[in-house]
């Protein structure tokens, strides 16, 4: 099965292209072939995590080579695939979550004309994922990286009637961009100073290197994790994806796509792991970013924007880990797949109640929905236990690692990261249970024309599916390390540390302020009544309702000066280049004109032109001027 | 008498031709001037040959003589083919080469 992992990238994309090329005749079975796709991927991944399970740690790195990419020369670049805990854990997140929201897909969106390009869409996006994560090379991980690209704004602008619908899918594919030339950046440095991009030979001769480069390459990698995973400062358009269909925000912008970023950062752990400065800046970003989605998730009225910003918010965990070195990097992991589960399944939820809600995404329109749709209820309960860390669920396992990784370490590090990452989970606790609370519980707030109803069978099936996986999932992967034993041959060995709080006071302290985070919530937003209309906003909440003003900030500090440059260049285009092209051909022209009149084709005037030409050389020699 | 005066002679010979073809309309005309500047060149030629003692330029004058021959004779048929095409040997009428 090893050997065969070419089918996972290879099954979906055929039938993406399928999906396409067939046309309307595969309207009537288009969505179940896209199920079939990932389903068989989810298979083949399954085979091959089974193979590996049964080798020894260390013989389970296994490199598939697929054909020779690019040969010229001297310099020959081989396409393969890096098949170790690692990419084998994601394989298994993307394909089994993956999975279960095309199969959610096929009930939601049964009305949609488009439905059959849909699954297309949804194909590209699981092989480029795969893609992503097998890659053997930052260059092949380069192709997954620009696809999962592609397919997230192909997505997000499903709906692309909608102006705002297809603006959005252009801001995300924007500012993706610049991280993507974080990622290029950083593959020149690689290659200037490795002269290969293959992460085996790199990841060999890395300590050859100068600290400078590295360090220079480990922040050229960080601003590519931070497009990719809606960090900041490139945080700004995740809020605005959730414009695609929510099965797309489940999957690409909550479960696989934006922890790419962290994928990287793991990946280069060799890299990072020589680069103190890199990796506490990976960290800070980490921090800052949990913190500020959270501000924004409490601030948010509509329910997938508040996930869109708990997503942010939790990636933020994750990066902090990643920033942490071989100490975190197991636990980003771990937090990215736990989080893949409990995330996807809230949002699935949150589709779950739109579809019965007519669409609308207004919180305050919800209220009081755990009657009517007790599954949605349930299971969106066990991710929103899982969020919050309340032990046994998943988030407890892996947040609290991470809050306790981010207390190790000397001097103002391990305060800094250490109270983030408590303070953290302290307004996740509130924002999530404030978004739990307005939706299932007080008084019903609901629209005349709302008649909520439980979803089909093929919507709350997934649900119920990954609802087990939030609750189960972290204590199953957690219990005799196992997972962090599962990844040790690629993150390597992590020493012991103690943090500078002892464990106990860390977990008491975290359990007591998402206690506190959820009673406020309670008070606020579950047993007093929530009004219809937004209050007038105080300055707080209007700051973090608008995501801190960054897209002013982006638009004054960026767009306009980069609007009024372009338009300097295209002016001094126009003026400069082109002007001296033009010049050329207008003098050429002018001068045409003005030799035109000599050629008067009186043969009288052509002699005296001649006499005078003849009698001006003479005159000219004579006097000694020629 | 001097040599010299052949020299003057034949400038002024020359600008007698170069005005007849500078302002005479007819061709046959303007035609003759251009006989007679070349024969001014010609005794200049001579004149300079007598000067210098050398035989260098009553050579030139005959080549020119041949030329000038030539020259009357595809001259004279230029002048006749555009007299039949237009029934005219006006100078200025023919401006087909206007640029």
């Amino acid at each position: 099965m090893l050997d065969l992992t070419w089918l996972l990238i290879a099954v979906p994309l055929a039938s993406a292209f399928v999906l396409i090329l067939a046309g309307k005749r595969a309207d009537a079975w288009g969505h179940w072939m896209g199920v079939a796709a990932s389903a068989t991927a989810f298979v083949v991944g399954f085979g091959a995590f089974l193979q590996m399970l049964g080798l020894d740690a260390e013989s389970r790195e296994h490199a598939v080579h697929l054909f020779t990419w690019i040969s010229g020369g001297e310099l020959t670049v081989d396409a393969g695939l890096l098949v170790d805990p690692l990419s084998i854990s994601f394989v298994l997140l993307v394909t089994f979550v993956g999975t279960l929201i095309h199969i959610y897909s096929v009930a939601y969106m049964e009305h949609d004309p488009r439905r059959r390009i849909f699954f297309a869409y949804l194909n590209l996006f699981v092989a480029s994922m795969l893609l992503l994560v097998l890659a053997d090379s930052y260059l092949l991980l380069f192709v997954g990286w620009e696809g999962v690209g592609l397919a997230s704004y192909l997505l997000i602008g499903f709906w692309n009637h909608k102006p705002e619908y297809a603006t959005a899918a252009n801001k995300a594919f924007i500012v993706n961009r610049i991280g993507d030339i974080g990622l290029i950046i950083a593959m020149g440095l690689l290659f200037a100073n490795f002269g290969t991009l293959s992460f085996d030979e790199i990841f060999a001769e890395v300590g050859s290197v100068d600290t400078a480069q590295l360090t220079a390459i480990g922040l050229a990698l960080l601003v590519a994790a931070t497009g990719k995973s809606a960090q900041f400062p490139l945080q700004s358009w995740l809020g605005d994806a959730m414009a695609g269909p929510t099965p797309v925000s489940a999957l690409i912008h909550a479960a696989t796509m934006v922890t790419a970023g962290v994928y990287l950062i793991v990946r280069s752990g060799d890299i990072f792991a020589l680069t103190e400065t890199a990796r506490v800046v990976v960290a800070a970003v980490g921090a800052i970013t949990l913190i500020m989605g959270a501000i924004i998730g409490m601030a948010k009225d509509d329910i997938k924007k508040a996930l869109a910003a708990s997503t942010m918010s939790q990636i933020g965990y994750m990066m902090l880990a990643a920033g942490l070195g071989p100490i975190g990097y197991a636990f980003a992991i771990f937090h990215l797949v736990t989080h893949g589960f409990f995330k996807a399944g809230m949002f699935l939820g949150a589709g779950s109640v739109m579809h019965a809600m007519n669409d609308s995404v207004d919180m305050r329109r919800y209220g009081a929905l755990r009657t009517a749709m007790v599954v949605t209820w349930v299971t969106f309960g066990l991710g929103w236990l899982a969020i919050l860390g309340v032990p046994p669920f998943s988030g407890f396992w892996s947040k609290d690692k991470i809050i306790e990784a981010a207390f190790v370490g000397e001097g103002w590090q391990p305060w800094v990261f250490g109270l983030a990452a408590l303070i953290g989970a302290g307004l996740t606790a509130f924002y999530m249970s404030r978004l739990f609370f307005m939706t299932f519980h007080g008084k019903a707030r609901w629209t005349d024309d709302a008649h909520p109803h439980e979803s089909p069978w093929l919507m709350t099936g997934p649900m119920i599916v990954l609802s087990v996986g939030s609750a189960l999932l972290g204590w199953f992967l957690a219990s005799g390390d196992r997972f962090t034993t599962w990844l040790e041959p690629v993150t390597g060995h992590a020493e012991e540390h103690d943090p500078v709080l002892a464990v106990p006071v860390i977990m008491t302290l975290t359990l007591l302020l998402v206690a506190v985070g959820v009673v406020v919530a309670w008070l606020k937003y579950g047993r007093a009544d929530v009004p219809e209309e937004a209050p007038a906003p105080s300055l707080g909440v209007l700051v973090a309702s608008n995501d801190f003003y960054q897209d002013s900030f982006n638009r004054a500090v960026l767009q306009r000066p980069g609007t009024h440059l372009t338009r300097t260049l295209v002016y001094a285009d126009a003026a400069v280049v082109d002007g001296a092209v033009n010049g050329t051909g207008v003098g050429l022209l002018k001068l045409g004109e003005f030799l035109r009149k000599f050629q008067s084709g009186q043969v009288r005037r052509y002699s005296a032109l001649i006499l005078i030409a003849v009698a001006a050389l003479i005159a000219g020699v004579v006097l000694g001027v020629l | 008498m001097s040599p010299i005066a052949f020299v003057y002679l034949a400038t002024v010979l020359f600008g007698i031709g170069a005005a007849a073809v500078l302002t005479r309309r007819n061709a046959i005309i303007a035609f003759m001037g251009v006989e007679l500047m070349l024969n001014a060149a010609n005794l200049a030629l001579v004149a300079f040959s007598r000067i210098h003692g050398e035989i260098d330029g009553q050579v030139m004058a005959f080549f020119v003589m041949v030329v000038a021959a030539a020259e009357v004779v595809v001259g004279l048929a230029i002048i006749i083919a555009v007299f039949r095409a237009r029934q005219s040997i006006s100078l200025d009428e023919p401006a087909e080469l206007k640029g």
